[in-house]
């Protein structure tokens, strides 16, 4: 994925202005920067689901502009979302089924969706690795926090994507979550490229190969974690005054 | 990961059986359905409400498809229902046309109207949504108004009487209220038959998945503008079908059938039975009509008494009838 010269305005509001990027096959990125910094807002570009007012996204050699955003995921990028994002009412294991089945037979009416068993049993899968074989009955809704988290990534991630968005997965988890999350996207991480945005600092230094740091929606540094801790800019505007997510 | 801490992991002991019960009927829905259409008939005060249960429970069942499963609120549907009845009845009496080409016909020309209506207010959301397909239907109703000469106008569509099925090798007495009944049940059970088939099929999980959160549903991977439109359509060729129905039964299509007080039947029998589930908008179209024609032999308020009535499953039992009973059998 490379993104060159991206912007985006809202009305007046200028959330990205000429963000250029690279993402290496294989590598973890971080993204970092303050509340309102537009990371959600380069994600959301990256995900199709914001035109951006500016520049080219490439993925994998072909321009993604005019590309639908329903078309992202079956191209190999798929996202996870900052605010849950799930579908309340359904099993849990509806909610990953009905991803998985994306891959499969899109608009048969006539089928039996029970007969789909490859998607099954993905979606079991997918669920036994989150740990949440147990729950797989429930209504997605009656989950706790953590367990909610969970799901939103297992959603992502049985489209199986050679890119995976994660916007901020341990918001609002616990420490003990966190590692749990942490060990999940290492593991994830030996088969396929990600994009992360996070708050946690150790977590981010421990994990990423890469750092980007988005201040007011300008890219203010990129580099190794041992680069963006030394930077005196990325200090001044970030790091220094983030010292409790440390 | 075991982000399961803080789950309930205890199996629910044997106190399940209504839950079991439940399951059960959703298990054997087209088999359960058909059989209370057979015994209809014969439970109901009267067969002329008993085929009007069937026309108005398809309808219902066509509408839900699109709002208790999709999670749209059409206010537009009579124009589906209506379409149908005037093209049968203009295709058989105008035209001459064997009935079941009538038949066809109707259920096309509502198909046709459904793709036309369903791509103008599909890209619209929420309040806007409902507005557009209102004033879309009242649009019909007008032209229908208008074109009298095709359509009679203000007196309705006449002139037309289907007494005799012809089919190959036999034919059914249509004039016989019970062998009506029965012939236009096995319509009606073939689309529920139908309806049952799609909202289990990886279609009916789209459209599911799209009440519940359209956004991740998008990014999912589906066009959800395509399936909306697709249920849309759907629904409105159940609800043309329908009206297809009602005109061979009453061998009249009144203008009413395309005025928004129909639409708005419908969205009131489906909430009174519960939308997005399977039985209920049947349930309520039966609860309703069977309303109407208790409370207007005492009093020809009866709309205030079925008013009420509505209200207080609205304000008090959301889930409607068949939700509340579905719901309890679950908790049990
Ligand atoms: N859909 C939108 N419409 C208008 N403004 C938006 C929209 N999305 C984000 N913004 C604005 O863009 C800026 C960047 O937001 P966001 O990308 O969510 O930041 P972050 O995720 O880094 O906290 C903020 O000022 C936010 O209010
Ligand atoms: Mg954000």
């Amino acid at each position: 994925m490379s993104v060159t010269n991206i912007g985006k305005q809202f009305g007046g509001l200028v959330a990205l202005k000429d963000v250029t990027a690279d993402f290496q096959e294989g590598q973890i990125t971080a993204i970092i920067g303050p509340n309102g910094a537009g990371k959600s807002t380069f994600f959301n570009i990256l995900s199709g689901a914001l035109a951006p007012s500016s520049g080219t996204l490439r993925f994998r050699g072909t321009d993604m502009a005019g590309v639908p955003q329903h078309d992202y995921v079956h191209r190999g990028i798929s996202r996870s979302y900052q605010i849950t994002n799930i579908f309340p009412n359904l099993s849990v294991l509806e909610n990953v089924r009905v991803a998985a089945q994306a891959f499969r037979s899109r608009m048969n009416i006539w089928a039996d969706r029970s007969a789909d068993s490859d998607s099954q049993d993905r979606a079991s899968a997918m669920l036994a690795s989150v740990g949440l074989s147990a729950r797989a009955a429930a209504p997605a809704k009656f989950l706790a926090h953590g367990q909610q988290r969970a799901l939103e990534i297992a959603i992502a991630l049985v489209a199986d994507p050679a890119l995976l968005l994660l916007d901020e997965p341990t918001a609002g988890m616990g420490p003990e979550e966190t590692r749990e999350m942490v060990a999940l996207i290492e593991k994830l991480a030996a088969q396929r490229t990600i994009l992360l945005v996070e708050h946690k600092m150790k977590m981010i230094l421990g994990l990423s190969d890469r750092v980007l740091v988005l201040h007011h929606g300008q890219l203010l540094a990129d580099g190794t974690p041992k680069e963006i801790q030394a930077n005196s800019e990325v200090r001044r505007v970030y790091l220094g005054q983030n010292d409790g997510y440390a | 990961m075991s982000f399961i801490r803080n789950a309930e992991l205890v199996p629910a002991p044997a106190r399940r059986s209504l839950a079991t019960l439940f399951s059960n009927v959703s298990r054997w829905r087209v088999p359960l359905s058909i059989l209370a259409l057979c015994i209809m008939p014969w439970v109901l005060p009267s067969q002329a409400l008993a085929v009007n249960v069937l026309i108005y429970g398809l309808v219902a069942v066509g509408y839900n498809l699109l709002f208790g499963y999709t999670g749209l609120l059409s206010f537009g549907h009579a124009a589906f229902f209506g379409a149908g009845a005037y093209a049968t009845g203009i295709a058989i009496g105008a035209f001459g046309v064997h009935w079941f080409i009538a038949m066809l016909i109707g259920v096309l020309v509502s198909g046709l109207l459904a793709t036309v209506m369903g791509m103008l207010a599909i890209r619209t959301r929420g309040i806007y949504f409902s507005m557009v397909t209102l004033a879309l239907a009242q649009l019909v109703y007008y032209a229908a108004l208008q074109a009298s000469s095709w359509t009679g106008g203000e007196n309705g569509l006449r002139g037309f009487t289907v007494s005799t099925l012809h089919l190959p090798g036999f034919s059914v007495n249509f004039l016989d209220p019970l062998v009506k009944y029965y012939a236009i049940m096995i319509v009606v059970a073939a689309a529920l038959w139908f309806v049952s088939r799609v909202l289990n099929s990886p279609f009916g999980a789209v459209i599911e998945a799209i009440r519940e959160n359209e956004t991740r549903a998008r990014a999912c991977g589906y066009d959800v503008e395509r399936t909306k439109l697709l249920s849309f359509i759907l629904s409105g060729i159940l609800c043309g079908l329908a009206g297809t129905l009602s005109a061979m039964h009453l061998s009249i299509v009144p203008l009413d059938s395309l005025h928004y007080h129909t639409s708005g039947l419908i969205v009131m029998m489906t909430l009174l039975g519960g939308a997005g589930s399977f039985f209920g908008p049947f349930i309520g179209a039966l609860a309703f009509l069977s309303m109407e024609d208790i409370f207007s032999l005492w009093t020809s308020n009866w709309q205030l008494i079925v008013g009420v009535i509505f209200i207080l499953f609205v304000l008090y039992l959301p889930k409607g009838i068949w939700g509340t009973l579905i719901s309890w059998g679950k908790s049990r």
